[in-house]
């Protein structure tokens, strides 16, 4: 049985409505304290030092330059790492600080910090801190590290994981045989709210507050612990601002760096970086290399696939073995296939670290085998709708994994769904130029132009995996007439704060609730990764509403002699069942005290063995993506039209904000299709900057057309699935299969580059 | 850093012939980014923001050409009489990075810096637009091919700045065109103006980001001149105007960098070309 909680009408913020955010008015004003707002009295800037090198050993480092430069307060290398010297979250591998004597693995690396009065002194005192480098030969192609014949960079070898899976018959050969070669470029989560955190070291000098923008304070707490040698009680994180996070929050950054300079000069220390050292100081989406081959019977049944995945991780492990396993797992798509075999590897290179983003390792094996897809649609002379229905996996089907698929599993539904979208109308000969391929730049006429239709449809894992328990905490408290709800949930834009307070105004019957700090004074809620916050933190808060609202009743009916098991919530009454008799909440409330911390922890996975077969994930979501996109064939030039989809959410819980987070994945899965890439040449990025790494713009963005899917999650607290990640997934695929479909080429990377349409 | 704030052109010259080290300063949206991001450190800078006369632009019928002030900014050319006088400037324009870039951004930066990515250039160059400069010695006019001589190079002396730009008015057509990866807001890879001057059956094309200046791709202009007529009435060949594409390309000299390669930008301005000088016909 579902335990979803009924929604009483549509009383205005409560779970349904498009309940307004409390922070939406303070950030379209300007109000809103992102982290990089943040200041303390007497508070000291930060910077960092960073190899100018992708692969070097470090021979010396003199800091007596910084020192000697009026304003800094305090200079760090690895010797004032007083605790652990690496960090990660998987595996620690991560120095704080390249060490003399060791070397560095990626271009900006962090090599030493420093503390002063001003931003500008910061940079005299980097620039006076000589570090002699023995230049070494990076290892940039992560064929070499599968292959072994690259030099090793790193103590634990160049493989992060390597992990098959082996199911079914392997020997079934198909009738029907489609394969390619498919490559994804490195992609940044380029968030807009920069890196920042400010530490306050207490008085006594054995801890410290620390305000910072990240996806999960807990998880930072215990590595800034260890790093620092301090007990974890020590530390109070509290979440700065976030503007954004898509992944790239999930790893430390500045946190250790900040709070070791906190320490160490006894003042609140702040650091932000720019945009450039932001390209430098977090993790991106693996850039990967994928072949695949689907055999189908003659109908176009698939019967088998082949893969073979190469994610390049970069320098340091970051997130890289999960990242690879959810590519893996997810090599069969949306659709039933018994018989499979796939090798995947996630490497060590001298590139930039790669880890966490939206979408996490699904984004990569679903534009394989979305284009993969495609070519068996071509094969079997089937549509690419009839190809997709005819394989849609449904709730009960088995997977590649041995797992049984027992989350909803709406797959025709979307695909049918987004069919019924009516297609835009055609391009009329006197569009606004601004409007065609070539945008403001004018380069086109409508009858330059080709218009192509192109699908995607993916499935993605919601939650951690693999064994992992992932809970969340969150606590009530009614007193004296007051609500609060506190929770460890990294707001990062998403909307969870928004929900928080609809999930209490529904159980409790409440309009006002209000919210306390987010920070490490309650336990942890995970990550705001994975599409997991919906699910996990309203798990959680629901539970902490629905045991106080327990209290609550046991109270009221004590008081009022009203009947104990009758009780139940209408709209802002309480009322019982049998007697008909009712007492307003907030009355019912006044004088009372009520504290309720609950856990939500979602059913557990297992472990994948050698053949990587296991339940190794929580539950998944569908959507499906059809792209109409105008090409201009001869110059290369892309305009997205329109995305019309129906993505499977189990529940819409806010219209407005399911709107935001599909049209928000859509446009960051258009940029993945056609513009936006990180590009690495010889261990180094060429383009740390928003002039050159191109986010869309509105010019770019196409209409987008939603269809809702809901049907409620009976595994899921709320009945709602997590959406964010699903919108980017299959978006990418969809656009560049409208692209091959107008132009006739195989287009087997993206981003697609105009030059890859037209030479 | 001392900031020096002329208030008129000759309290300008006077600054700058003091200060010749001095930067100056209009709309920043270059400069900014120097400072900002590539650690520029200005010892002394000169603010033209109280230069009015700068900001003006006038239109003698005369001699049918239009002056404008090297501080007037992209967002007055992209509406209004300068757009209808000059329609490729105000499309060259419209390019130039967001609204807030538009409203601060110049000609005159475009000048100073001088990048082969300029967007107002290729319309100067194609109009052979005539560089009104002032220095210490008094006032001196520069031709567009004389102005720009290499990547971010032009040739200014020290303590001259740019007064106005005098640009012919034509009659007939001209347009401008330009490619990036992008649909707004993007440098760009290859950009061109072409002017057809139909009464005198003239044409000029010029080329942005293919080169290390802005390139006026003469051989192709004498050929095409050659081969059919501009003049106001005639019709084009699609193959005249497929072989003007070529030639443009020919003269080109682009480089591979991060933004793109050498033949994608070969091939862009042949396209950009041919369908330029197809637009001037229809």
């Amino acid at each position: 049985m579902s335990s979803t909680v009924v929604s009483t009408g549509t009383r205005p913020g409560t779970l349904g409505t498009s309940a307004s955010r409390p922070d939406g008015v303070a950030k379209v004003q300007g109000g809103f304290a992102f982290s990089s707002d943040m200041w303390a009295d007497n508070m000291l800037w930060g910077a960092t030092l960073r190899s100018p090198h992708p692969y070097a050993r470090i021979v010396s480092i003199d800091v007596s330059g910084a020192y000697a430069i009026d304003g800094v307060a305090t200079v760090i290398t690895a010797d004032d790492v007083p605790g652990k010297l690496t960090y990660g979250l998987i595996v620690q591998d991560q120095p704080v600080f390249a060490a003399i004597g060791d070397t560095v693995r990626y271009s900006g690396e962090p090599i030493a910090a420093v503390a002063a009065d001003h931003p500008e002194t910061c940079q005299r005192a980097l620039a006076a801190i000589k570090v002699v480098y023995e230049v070494l030969t990076p290892v940039t192609d992560p064929e070499d590290c599968v292959s072994g014949i690259a030099e090793q960079i790193h103590p634990d070898g160049n493989i992060f994981r390597h992990q098959r899976i082996i199911s079914g018959d392997t020997t079934i050969v198909g009738a029907i045989q489609v394969e390619g070669t498919y490559e994804i470029g490195m992609q940044d989560q380029a968030f807009l709210g920069l890196e920042s955190a400010l530490a306050v070291p207490d008085s006594g000098g054995n801890g410290l507050e620390m305000y910072v923008a990240t996806q999960w304070l807990h998880e930072d707490r215990k590595q800034i612990a260890d790093c620092l040698n301090i007990p974890e009680e020590n530390i109070r994180l509290v979440l700065g601002g976030v503007g954004g996070a898509f992944g790239a929050r999930e790893d430390i950054s500045l946190q250790v760096h900040t709070a070791l300079l906190a320490m160490k000069s006894g003042r609140p220390v702040r650091i932000s970086y720019g945009r450039e050292e932001s390209f430098y100081g977090h993790v991106h989406r693996h850039p990967a290399k994928i072949w695949m081959k689907h055999h189908a019977d003659s109908n176009g049944k698939i019967v088998k696939i082949e893969s073979r995945m190469v994610f390049d991780g970069g320098a340091y492990c970051s997130t890289s073995p999960a990242v690879l396993v959810n590519g893996i797992t997810h090599t069969q798509g949306p659709y039933k296939c018994d018989n499979a075999v796939v090798d995947g590897w996630a490497v060590r290179t001298n590139n930039p670290p790669c880890g966490a983003m939206r979408g996490f390792g699904v984004v990569q094996a679903c534009f394989a085998h979305e284009s993969q897809m495609e070519k068996l649609a071509a094969a079997t002379g089937l549509s690419p709708v009839e190809i997709r229905l005819l394989n849609a996996m449904e709730t009960g089907d088995r997977m590649i994994t041995g797992q049984i698929m027992d989350s909803v599993a709406p797959v025709a539904q979307c695909i049918r769904e987004t069919d019924a979208i009516p297609m835009p109308p055609p391009m009329s000969s006197s569009a606004d130029l601004r409007t065609i391929p070539g945008g403001t730049g004018l380069t086109a006429q409508p009858s330059n132009i080709r218009r192509g239709v192109g699908w995607g449809v993916s499935i993605k894992n919601l939650m951690y995996s693999e064994g992992f328990d992932d809970y969340s905490t969150a606590r009530c408290r009614i007193s004296d007439g007051v609500v609060t709800i506190k929770f460890a949930t990294s707001e990062v834009g998403q909307g969870f704060t928004m929900l928080a307070q609809q999930i209490a105004r529904t159980v409790l019957g409440v309009d006002d609730v209000f919210l306390d700090t987010i920070d490490t004074q309650v336990g942890s809620a995970g990550s705001t990764s994975a599409s997991r916050q919906t699910w996990m933190s309203g798990g959680a808060v629901q539970a902490a509403c629905r045991a106080a609202l327990e209290k609550l009743f046991d109270h009221i009916a004590a008081k009022n002699s009203m009947n104990r098991s009758e009780l139940e919530i209408e709209g802002t009454d309480i009322v019982d069942r049998l007697t008909g008799l009712r007492v307003a909440v907030h009355a019912a409330i006044e004088g009372v005290d009520i504290d309720c911390t609950e856990e939500y922890h979602h059913p557990a996975t297992e472990d994948m063995d050698e053949n990587g077969q296991g339940n190794c994930h929580v539950a998944y979501a569908f959507v499906a993506h059809r792209a109409v996109v105008d090409v201009d064939p001869e110059l290369g030039l892309v305009k997205v039209v329109q995305i019309a989809t129906a993505q499977d959410v189990g529940r819409v819980l806010n219209p407005l904000s399911a709107m935001g987070q599909l049209e928000g994945g859509i446009a960051q899965g258009l940029g993945l299709a056609v513009m936006e890439e990180i590009i690495v040449k010889d261990g180094k990025v060429r383009n740390p900057s928003f002039t050159d790494y191109l986010l869309p713009t509105f010019l770019d963005v196409p209409t987008v057309e939603m269809v809702f899917i809901e049907e409620h999650e009976p595994k899921s607290p709320l009945g709602a699935k997590g959406i964010g990640e699903p919108p980017c997934i299959s978006v990418t695929p969809a656009i560049a299969n409208a692209i091959r479909q107008a132009v006739g080429r195989d287009l087997p990377r993206v981003p697609i580059r105009p030059y890859d349409i037209c030479l | 850093m001392p900031v020096l704030i002329p208030r008129n052109v000759d309290e300008l010259v006077e600054v700058f012939q003091a200060n010749p080290q001095a930067k100056l300063l209009a709309g920043g949206t270059d400069y900014m980014v120097e400072v900002n991001l590539h650690g520029r450190k200005p010892e002394t800078m000169i603010s033209l923001r109280r230069v009015k006369e700068l900001t003006e632009w006038s239109v003698r019928t005369n001699q049918s050409r239009i002056t404008i002030g090297a501080g007037v900014p992209y967002a007055d050319m992209e509406h209004g009489e300068i757009a209808r006088l000059v329609p490729a400037l105000a499309q060259a324009a419209r390019t130039v990075g967001s609204p807030q870039i538009r409203a601060a951004g110049t000609l005159g930066g475009n000048l100073g810096t001088c990048s082969p990515a300029g967007d107002s250039l290729p319309v100067l160059a194609a109009l052979g637009a005539t560089i009104h400069v002032i220095g210490p010695d008094g006032n001196r006019d520069i031709e567009f091919a004389d102005f720009m001589v290499g990547v971010k190079k032009n040739s200014l002396q020290p303590a001259e700045f740019v007064h106005s730009v005098s640009l012919p008015l034509v009659e007939g057509w001209q347009g401008y065109a330009k490619v990036g990866t992008r649909n707004a807001m993007v440098i760009s890879t290859a950009s061109a103006c072409l002017v057809r001057d139909s009464d005198e059956g003239f044409v000029a094309i010029a080329l942005g980001s293919v080169g290390p200046t802005i390139i006026r791709a003469h051989a192709a202009e004498s050929w095409l001149m050659k081969s059919t007529s501009l003049r106001a009435g005639s019709q084009l060949a699609p193959s005249i105007a497929q072989e003007f594409g070529r030639r443009v390309a020919q003269e080109s000299r682009p480089i591979d960098d991060h933004r793109s390669t050498a033949d994608y930008r070969r091939h862009a301005i042949g396209v950009l070309a041919q369908r330029l000088l197809t637009r001037s016909f229809s």
